[in-house]
């Protein structure tokens, strides 16, 4: 009996130091590290990207520790809904379906989705010219989402990965026939890489409102309204003093802002 | 926290699909797995080592490396090389559910053959003294003596085997296959409901699992009566 009451006590003890240690608690910032230029491993393995960067940007600014912790894409929002982490900053877009889970802040950068396929291929309505054809996208993206909901309808195979590096690895060796993803994705994960050759974007740029969103933007907790104020202040500083600029011109050489 | 399950409803039909494509999965490599691992079983109890050590070297390769790993190495690995894709094998290669079905069968057949090589060792020497005395040929006593009894032997440890596989081919999921866990991952990503989902896998699981050893129960009732110790 005794010593189970010094265990509770241990135990009580180990809770107790932790609730005292919330206070200077590290800011944990969800992410995945395989979409790049946004987010990747350097060959040393060190987290990379402009996500990476401009969340690093963003702590400064807030005055913050953070502490980046991986995490597959699809179990982002459920890793920040039982608090294992606190706010995910990993290109996530802004939709209505994300905000009945999440809160976001305003966006910090804005991409259209395209289509990469085999160079040469003709696309005018890919609900036509992709009938019947295999169609790669993220789990779980907004990609994801609209192939689901209008590509898959019109008889368009969707087929779902884990993350985009395991889609453009299939399309190279021709397991599938497309794949649907955010165009800068596209064009510096695949296009620019020896095995994106031979291939090109094709067909319309999509911009949906209602999949597409309103641009990529930190995620949080529900209700953790304190938390989107202090990023959306942190946002609008880094834009203001050109911390932003300087990150941005780092990757792109376009405005990834938009408009 | 609230849950709700009226998602998992809606979604049921997909789930139900899941379940055809996890249990094809499951019978296709379990036969094929099992069908090449009987020649393994008796290359690994023969004396020669022409015979015996390649095939202790692929059980040992087998069952030393994880079977997602193996997985990977078939679906993305061998995709790699032009070669391969501008073989005639291509069209099987880049299907998942080839791979799948491929890197499942192979990695079952190396647990199997150890299961009933280890059955045939531990034959009743009875048995074999038997065989002798009736004047059967070594052939003879393998097809109608040893062969029948160890596999009949091999019965319970294989129903393990069986059930390990099943819950492998969630696996199947991580290239691309909607089997039940990937009809889950999906739902759970498309409507953050991780444990609804998640829980309703595992539910489909567990009702296969059950029926599954319900077959093998039946099975030893009628092959392995002979062992069962005798009512008086």
């Amino acid at each position: 009996m005794k010593k189970l009451f010094s265990l509770f006590g241990a135990i009580l003890f180990v809770l107790a130091s932790d609730a005292a240690m919330a206070e200077d608690k590290p800011l944990r910032i969800g992410i995945e590290a395989s979409y790049p230029p946004f987010a990747y491993k350097t060959p040393d393995g060190k987290l990379a990207g402009f996500d990476y960067d401009i969340g690093n940007a963003l702590c400064e600014e807030m005055k913050v520790k953070c502490r980046w912790i991986e995490q597959e894409f699809d179990g982002l929002i459920p890793a920040l809904k039982v608090r294992k982490i606190d706010a995910v900053i990993s290109s996530m877009s802004i939709t209505d379906e994300r905000k009945k889970s999440v809160d976001f802040s305003k966006k910090y950068y804005y991409t259209p989705g395209r289509l990469v396929m085999k160079a040469g291929s003709e696309v005018k309505d890919p609900l036509v010219d992709l009938k019947g054809k295999k169609v790669g996208v993220q789990r779980a993206t907004i990609f994801d989402r609209y192939a689901t909901d209008v590509f898959a309808p019109a008889g368009i195979q969707v087929v779902r990965y884990a993350s985009q590096e395991e889609v453009f690895l299939d399309l190279a060796v021709g397991r599938i026939d497309a794949s649907l993803a955010d165009a800068v994705s596209i064009q510096f994960g695949f296009l620019q890489t020896e095995a994106g050759k031979g291939f090109a974007t094709v067909g319309p740029a999509f911009t949906d409102r209602k999949y597409f969103g309103e641009g990529i933007g930190v995620a949080v907790r529900k209700g953790d309204t304190v938390l989107v104020e202090k990023f959306n202040a942190a946002i609008d500083a880094i834009r203001a003093n050109g911390k932003y600029q300087e990150i941005a011109k780092k990757y792109f050489d376009f405005d990834i802002y938009g408009e | 926290m609230i849950l709700d399950f009226s998602v998992i409803w809606e979604n049921l039909p997909q789930f139900l699909h899941g379940v055809r494509v996890t249990l094809q999965l499951l019978l296709i490599s379990l036969a094929v797995g099992f069908v090449w691992s009987v020649p393994l079983a008796l290359m690994r109890v023969s004396g020669s080592p022409w015979l015996n050590l390649p095939a202790w070297f692929y059980t040992y390769v087998i069952r030393g490396t994880p079977m997602l790993v193996q997985l990977f190495l078939i679906y993305y690995g061998v995709a790699q090389f032009e070669a391969v894709r501008a073989s005639l094998f291509w069209p099987w290669l880049s299907d998942a559910t080839f791979c799948a079905c491929l890197a499942f069968a192979i990695n079952t057949s190396g647990y199997t053959a150890e299961i009933i090589a280890g059955c045939l060792k531990t034959t009743p020497p009875g048995e074999i003294e038997a065989a002798r005395a009736a004047g059967m040929s070594r052939l003879q006593m393998y097809r109608r003596i040893l062969l029948p009894s160890a596999l009949r032997r091999a019965l319970p440890q294989y129903s393990n085997e069986v059930v390990m596989m099943l819950h492998a081919t969630s696996m199947a999921s991580l290239v691309t296959l909607a089997d039940i866990t990937g009809v889950a991952r999906t739902i759970s990503a498309q409507y953050f409901l991780p444990f609804e989902a998640y829980l309703t896998a595992g539910a489909f699981y567990l009702v296969l699992t059950f029926l599954l050893l319900q077959l093998f129960k039946a099975a030893e009732r009628r092959w392995l009566a002979h062992l069962r110790p005798q009512r008086r």
